[in-house]
């Protein structure tokens, strides 16, 4: 399991320095850790997080916007009529609800259909492992660098220390 | 009919007297007819046209202000537009930056889509920015107020709402005519430092 200080500073030592987002029970641990370090700043809906990280790339900051999967479709139209047309990237950490059919039944569908579904959004995207981290991370930095357009890291049930572990 | 119907301003001359008394400063301005008014009044690298994302407008504008704390940043929007993203006047209420103007034109219909009705006829939107938190708001009905006001939130602390009741009347003023991709990279070199 991967601790959340180590995965935020991850973050940071590849220059991400805005944060927003809506919260997850998987992303928990590391939204405390944002919040222990004043970096994080709550949005009310994942697309008003999108937006804000769209004007915080554009005045110069790395921004990333933490979410459950069912923020992707809040912020469809946001990703792709704002990020995609504009090219402004932006990192998204997404927490995978509903992975393997194992949930609550509001996740199942979203669950189940959310690798295809950014597939279709053109979204490019990567499941984070502990085994796989350093290159995950590298990857996320190389595609945001190279495509201008956001980049999915989706983070499962586990993988980083929440809360209540 | 509305007791100030036949008398208001149309949001493009409203628009053409905010952008005399602005300068410097980065302009969010929302999807529709405003960034199509706003680019044919003044095509200034400042300004940031949105052609989609509606709702969107205070979202971006805000997160320019919160990594530009010393630049004072204006955001452009439309009544539907404050309707769909209304949830952001809570997140910019909160935050109070005090660098955050937000220009509200309100016509009470959807005007690009054919002037179907929105609801702030009877939502006062002004009224909900100030119970969301924001510090100064006003409602102008003419363009002299509208200067007063206008300079005078340039020199205040906000977060502030300046809502502009305008009439339907849409300029005839084209598309944008600059690619997203290049808006972007514009704005952001306008801005920098």
């Amino acid at each position: 399991m991967i601790e959340s200080d180590a995965f935020v500073q991850a973050l940071q030592d590849m220059g991400v320095d805005f944060f927003t987002g809506v919260p997850d029970s998987i992303l928990g641990g590391i939204i405390a850790e944002l919040m222990d370090r004043r970096l994080y700043t709550p949005a009310v809906r994942e697309d008003e997080a999108v937006g804000m990280a769209a004007g915080a790339y554009m005045a110069g900051k790395v921004p990333a916007v933490l979410m459950q999967n069912s923020g992707l479709g809040t912020s469809l139209n946001t990703l792709i009529s704002l990020n995609m047309i504009y090219r402004q990237p932006c990192i998204l950490i997404v927490s995978w609800r509903g992975q393997g059919g194992k949930d609550a039944p509001e996740h199942l569908v979203m669950g189940e259909v959310m690798p295809q579904f950014l597939d279709t959004m053109k979204i490019p995207h990567r499941v984070l492992t502990e085994k796989t981290a350093v290159d995950d991370f590298k990857w996320v930095a190389e595609t945001f660098m190279k495509q201008r357009i956001p980049v999915a890291l989706v983070i499962t049930k586990g993988v980083v220390k929440g809360l209540h572990p | 009919m509305r007791p100030e119907e036949g008398t208001l301003i149309s949001r493009a001359q409203a628009i053409a007297a905010l952008l005399e008394l602005l300068t410097d400063q980065p302009v969010i301005i929302c999807n529709g007819f405003p960034s199509r008014e706003a680019h044919k009044i003044a095509d200034r690298p400042t300004h940031f046209y949105m052609i989609g994302s509606m709702g969107n407008a205070p979202a971006i504008a805000l997160g320019v202000a919160l990594a530009k704390p010393n630049k004072q940043v204006v955001t452009f929007d439309g009544d539907g537009n404050v309707l769909m993203g209304m949830g952001t006047l809570a997140t910019v209420g909160a935050l109070k930056p005090k660098n955050f103007i937000h220009v509200v034109f309100d016509n009470e219909v959807y005007g690009t889509t054919g002037n179907q009705p929105t609801i702030s006829n009877v939502v006062p939107l002004e009224k909900v920015a100030k119970a969301a938190g924001y510090v100064n708001v006003e409602r102008v009905l003419d363009r002299d107020d509208l200067v007063y006001e206008f300079k005078d939130m340039l020199k205040k602390d906000g977060p502030s709402m300046l809502l502009i009741k305008v009439n339907e009347f849409a300029e005839d003023a084209g598309r944008v005519l600059h690619e997203p991709p290049d808006i972007t990279k514009r704005f952001m070199k306008a801005i920098e430092g």
